[in-house]
């Protein structure tokens, strides 16, 4: 598998770099949690309806995901009837991803975007027919804006196989390795091995070099990150001038009929499935609960702004239970 | 909502809950009660502006409770029930389906056991039968023809342990939890006095019994569904002798949940057969 970008150092200022939050994890799944935790500030923030630590929150959501990484797309069929699969498509299609892209999909766990984006770009490649003759997408260029030729790159690149820089290339990253290794054995069924990379980390504090990538997604993942103003900090980070940054989360539902209908849905039935077909009800009535926690459409639109990116807008789909935020790194930033 | 009359309950069944487990809910990092604990004020305010109710939560009325309402209960009975036939390893299906359907059923068991003195001690006193209440060894030191003899060893030819019944989490009333708790437990206890094995065949025909006598909802379905999987040799013998074999015994026996069964460990057990009104298991499968 090829390796990641090089990194070229702590990529943020936190005090916690990933390897120490990973031997904290393991090392506190005993009654000894108390003792090996280090005394952080205290603050509260929520899980679910819970109110809990911070430090606390990423471990529980961890928890949650390991436990649901092995039948996560089975649940999501059923708990949205296949409607999912209709969102992720419509998601990529927004998206128009061309031939070059170099996409980071964060909290990617099992692939969904990854593989529908690669499925685009390939199809794109397959049918020349929808490209128009005025606009032709170069897809092997020796200079430009997209790659720099091997003979004029300043510091060695590390020679990754399969790793071209005019190649549309995805890599994933996640912060459980139970839903990348789903996502890994996904891919393998599928016969995909070149243009994927399958990167464990933290969203909030990403292991990739600044100005990075040209897209940056995040789907169903951003509302289980404990700060998600961080987390849009480090997409913008990561992002190249000019790069697209796309959200696919659940979001509220205007109507507040279709509003009361969904509330009891989601409370009653959910939880009810996740008992029956995964064995696991406490996972499913968190999963229901933070997104009511999560901020709405409007709200998230304005953190985006916050973090420094223009043109952000959202587009509702199936009456707002899910919402597609996008917004861009422009090449001038304009607070 | 329906929640309002049971807010009293609530409270005094919490602060209850509360003396008797303070030790170990000092420990517990991850609390489920709020913070500013107001026990008649569950409306906060969501991370929308949106005003909502706290339901009442995890592990409130007893360590591992779930709280469902009326429709969850009617989908979960759907379920598992569904489940259960799809997927027959899946035990906890079975278990939710008991715990679902068997609210009248657990009340009515209660009142039986509290006309009873036996079922009145064992109300009061809640043994529960687990490695830590009952040596597995002791058991196995009984001599043969004992009651505990015939327990050990349907334990220990079958792989079983006292330790793996799966824990409650529908029953909403801790009183009726403990009745299905009981329930569980004797139910290997009942396998061993009818001398019934735990093949397709031998828990059919505990389930008859257990149909007759508690009046368990899942146990009249595992009757009634159960014997639709057993072979054609199986289902003649079924049809023959055990099913009016368990019909039998489960109209005559005595009520067999307030049975006092840890006090009988070391009875003779064609006595304590006699002494319930138990009629001994058919000659052809006397094997555990």
């Amino acid at each position: 598998m090829a390796a990641p970008l090089k990194i070229s150092g702590f990529c943020c200022r936190n005090e916690k770099p990933l390897a120490n939050f990973i031997y904290r994890f393991l090392s506190t799944n005993s009654a000894t949690k108390n003792e090996t935790r280090p005394k952080n500030e205290s603050r509260e923030t929520h899980f679910g309806f819970e109110t809990v630590a911070e430090d606390e929150k990423e471990e529980r959501v961890y928890e949650v995901f390991k436990n649901v990484a092995g039948k996560y797309d089975l649940m999501n069929d059923a708990m949205s009837f296949g409607i999912h699969r209709l969102w992720k498509d419509h998601f990529i299609h927004r998206m128009a991803p061309v031939e070059g892209t170099k996409l980071l999909d964060v909290a990617g766990g099992t692939g969904d975007i990854a593989f529908r984006f690669l499925q685009y770009i390939q199809s794109q490649n397959d049918d020349p027919i929808m490209v128009e003759e005025s606009f032709s997408i170069p897809t092997n260029i020796e200079a430009g804006a997209y790659s720099i030729p091997s003979d004029y790159a300043e510091e060695e690149k590390i020679d990754l196989s399969g790793y071209k820089e005019d190649t549309s290339h995805v890599t994933v990253c996640d912060i459980n390795q139970e839903m990348l290794n789903v996502g890994k054995s996904r891919a393998e069924e599928a016969g995909i091995f070149t243009g994927i990379d399958w990167v464990q980390g933290n969203a909030e504090c990403l292991p990739f070099e600044d100005n990075s990538f040209d897209a940056y997604t995040i789907a169903y993942g951003i509302r289980n990150c404990t700060h998600v103003d961080k987390v849009l900090t480090e997409a913008f980070r990561v992002l190249k001038p000019g790069g697209r940054f796309m959200c696919l989360e659940f979001s509220q539902v205007n109507n507040l009929g279709l509003r009361r209908l969904y509330d009891s849905y989601s409370f009653e039935v959910i939880p009810v499935m996740g008992q029956v077909l995964a064995r696991d009800w406490k996972s499913y009535q968190y999963l229901v609960e933070s997104i009511r926690q999560f901020p709405n459409q409007k709200k998230f639109a304005a953190m985006i702004r916050q973090a420094g990116f223009g043109m952000v807008t959202y587009e509702n789909l199936t009456f707002g239970v899910s919402a597609i935020h996008s917004g861009y790194k422009l090449l001038k930033v304009v607070k | 909502m329906s929640r309002n009359p049971m807010r009293k309950c609530l409270t005094f069944a919490k602060y209850c809950f509360l003396r008797q487990n303070r030790a170990s809910q000092i420990t517990r990092t991850l609390t489920t009660f709020s913070p500013n604990d107001g026990e008649d004020d569950r409306m906060y305010v969501d991370g929308n502006g949106q005003l909502r109710e706290r339901k009442l939560g995890y592990d409130e009325l007893y360590p591992g409770h779930i709280p469902t309402s009326t429709l969850q209960k009617v989908l979960l009975s759907i379920g598992s029930a569904g489940m259960s036939l799809l997927d027959p390893s899946r035990d906890d299906m079975i278990a939710t389906l008991g715990e679902t359907t068997g609210t009248w059923a657990l009340r009515s068991i209660k009142e039986k056991m509290e006309a009873d003195p036996t079922g009145q001690r064992i109300l009061t006193e809640q043994p529960v039968i687990n490695t830590n209440t009952v040596s597995i060894d002791y058991l196995g030191s009984l001599p043969e023809g004992t009651f505990g003899k015939k327990y050990w060893h349907f334990l220990s030819k079958n792989g079983f342990s006292p330790d793996a019944r799966l824990p409650i989490h529908f029953v909403d009333d801790p009183e009726l939890k403990y009745v299905m708790l009981r329930y569980r437990q004797v139910h290997d206890l009942f396998h061993s006095v009818l001398g019934m094995p735990p093949h397709m065949l031998g828990e059919v025909a505990v389930k008859w019994v257990e149909a007759l006598q508690t009046g368990l909802p899942m146990c009249a379905l595992g009757a009634l569904f159960g014997p639709l999987r057993l072979g054609p040799k199986h289902t003649k013998k079924y049809l023959e002798t055990y099913l009016p074999w368990a019909i039998r015994n489960g109209q005559n026996a005595k009520f067999l949940m307030a049975v006092y069964w840890e006090e009988h460990w070391e009875d003779d057990l064609e006595t304590l057969r006699q002494e319930l009104n138990i009629e001994p298991p058919p000659i052809i499968a006397s094997k555990s």
